[in-house]
């Protein structure tokens, strides 16, 4: 498996999740796991997903959802889940 | 499972704590390069250096957008060119071409500095480091991405007093060479004391005769993430405060070592080092100096500013040593003041004056970094200078290291620019009393007593 972490930070709006999953539904990529919260009107979540099937390079689909984001006002980040491991488990 | 809270802290130390890797340098040695012959010398080192080097700035940039972590820096560091080109060269033109062809070979891989345009002269010059030296205003001034460092002592040797004369004129020289642009030839040249092989950061970067073929080393940063940190515990004890700074370094160091062994595996180099640096630059946020000010002092160069500096730089050690497999380099504190905005603030204030930065560098890791002085001070004053900080790394077992700029045609206070990262600084005041008579004495101090360990 190839874990990746999405979060998504911005004003809330309707389908922030939609999109998000249907861009990694079109692409092949699980989602494992959601968390979010709403705090004082801004939307923050975060998504693991399994990449080990989809065929697009890595960075690309980084990209892609940070455009994504961009249309509807939100910050999109796409980042393998070893950074997070590294700097938090021992 | 990774949490949201620890997603979101690593990702706001990023994006709004100026949290990067500063530096990804590829060393690459050029011993199978030399040749008696300057044409076909070039051509191999130009050939050797753009086969090793053209996926690294590529491999950085695709490390960078997988990881959401900006890697500043592409770096290469290459053997010292006075070992290579000794065969080869007869005159300092001859060197300066080597020179030429660095330069143009890292414009043609995308990296922004090379290093290794350098002479080890701990104990003593052959011809061709010599020549190397003096060659150095001609090739900095000609060329825009190399870097030159020349080694002029150790705790092993001593210090080589007439190399620390000669490049007392080699610095004004190179000021002279490079006033249209603020002597910005001086930012690019550094001396040390006990110069490390593995060093990935510009200008001293490297590539020892110890080393593999290839290697490549990390330089981490983050004194902004420290700075976050330091802001929730104040008034705390100075446990708490050490704790914080070491868990702070270990996290920081991971992600240097994450991309150190990514760059590695796909880069097909073997890891060298991490180096455990807290780089300053001159982004608000992103500084040494700060972290200080956070600790307790009014302004860096206060009184505690040394004790300070000696607990962050032990802490950055110690928090950084478990989380990185291999560590080496420079590692430490780094406390230019160009580069740092904390540090022109104080000197802007008259808290921080050159002796007191000379009294920081016994406890940090590099030395006199980055310090503008007037353009009017003397060869024989800036030998004079270099070799204090070469004797505080002679005599502590450690490196230091010397780049000062002469601005030529500046004064006490004026400003000087030189852009980018190395960013911009007053111009400090220097002794004015003289060290003529000693710097005039040939020959070398002897290495001191407690070298004698076998």
């Amino acid at each position: 498996m190839k874990r990746a972490i999405i979060t998504v930070v911005g004003k809330d709006t309707v389908g922030i999740i939609a999109k998000v999953c249907t861009y990694l539904a079109g692409n092949d990529v699980n989602i494992l796991d959601i968390s979010q919260t709403i705090v004082q009107d801004y939307f923050n979540m975060m998504m693991i997903v399994d990449t080990s099937r989809m065929s697009k390079q890595f960075g690309d689909m980084a990209d892609e959802l940070a455009a994504l984001g961009q249309e509807i006002g939100v910050a999109v980040r796409c980042q393998k889940e070893e950074i997070f491991d590294m700097m938090h488990r021992l | 499972m990774i949490n949201l809270h620890e997603v979101t802290q690593t990702n706001k130390m990023i994006t709004e704590e100026n949290l990067d890797v500063r530096t990804i340098t590829l060393g690459i040695s050029l011993l199978d390069c030399i040749d008696s012959d300057l044409g076909k010398l070039k051509e191999k080192i130009y050939r050797k250096i753009y086969e090793s080097a053209k996926d690294l700035v590529g491999t950085g940039e695709q490390i960078s957008r997988e990881f959401g972590i900006p890697i500043v820096n592409k770096r290469i560091s290459v053997t010292p060119i006075a070992l290579i080109g000794g065969a080869a060269c007869r005159t300092k033109e001859d060197f300066a071409s080597i020179a030429a062809a660095l330069d143009s070979v890292a414009r043609e891989v995308g990296v922004n500095f090379i290093g290794g345009y350098s002479a080890l002269v701990s104990k003593g010059m052959s011809p061709a480091e010599e020549l190397l030296i003096r060659s150095i205003p001609l090739a900095l001034s000609t060329t825009e991405r190399v870097c030159s460092s020349v080694n002029l002592g150790s705790t092993r040797t001593g210090i080589n007093m007439d190399a620390v004369r000669l490049m007392g004129e080699i610095i004004r020289e190179t000021a002279e060479c490079t006033k249209e642009n603020d002597s910005l030839g001086c930012a690019k040249l550094v001396v040390f004391c006990n110069a490390p092989d593995d060093n990935p950061f510009m200008a001293g970067a490297f590539h020892g005769v110890t080393e593999a073929d290839k290697v490549v080393n990390v330089g981490v940063s983050g004194p902004g993430v420290v700075k976050t940190a330091l802001e929730e515990i104040r008034g705390e004890s100075f446990e708490v405060l050490c704790e914080t700074i070491k868990r702070t370094a270990f996290q920081v160091t991971r992600v240097g070592q994450l991309v150190a062994r990514e760059a590695s595996r796909r880069l097909k180099v073997p890891f060298g080092i991490v180096d455990l640096s807290l780089a300053p630059t001159p982004a608000i946020g992103d500084s040494v100096a700060d972290i200080l000010c956070e600790m307790g002092l009014e302004y860096a160069g206060a009184p505690g500013t040394t004790a300070a500096l000696a607990l962050l730089n032990d802490q950055v050690k110690k928090g950084g040593v478990m989380a990185s497999s291999y560590v080496g380099g420079l590692s430490g504190a780094f406390i230019p003041v160009s580069e740092d905005q904390g540090m022109i603030d104080a000197v802007k204030a008259g808290a921080l004056t050159l002796e007191k930065l000379e009294a920081m560098t016994c406890v940090c890791s590099v030395g006199l970094d980055m310090i503008a002085i007037p353009g009017d001070t003397g060869a024989s004053t800036i030998s004079g200078i270099i070799a204090d900080e070469m004797a505080i790394g002679m005599v502590n077992q450690k490196t230091t290291a010397v780049r000062i700029i002469p601005v030529i045609g500046k004064g006490v206070g004026d400003i000087v620019e030189f852009g980018g990262l190395l960013g911009y600084a007053p111009v400090m005041p220097v002794n004015q009393f003289s060290c003529d008579a000693f710097i005039g004495r040939g020959g070398r101090i002897p290495a001191p007593i407690h070298s004698f360990k076998n």
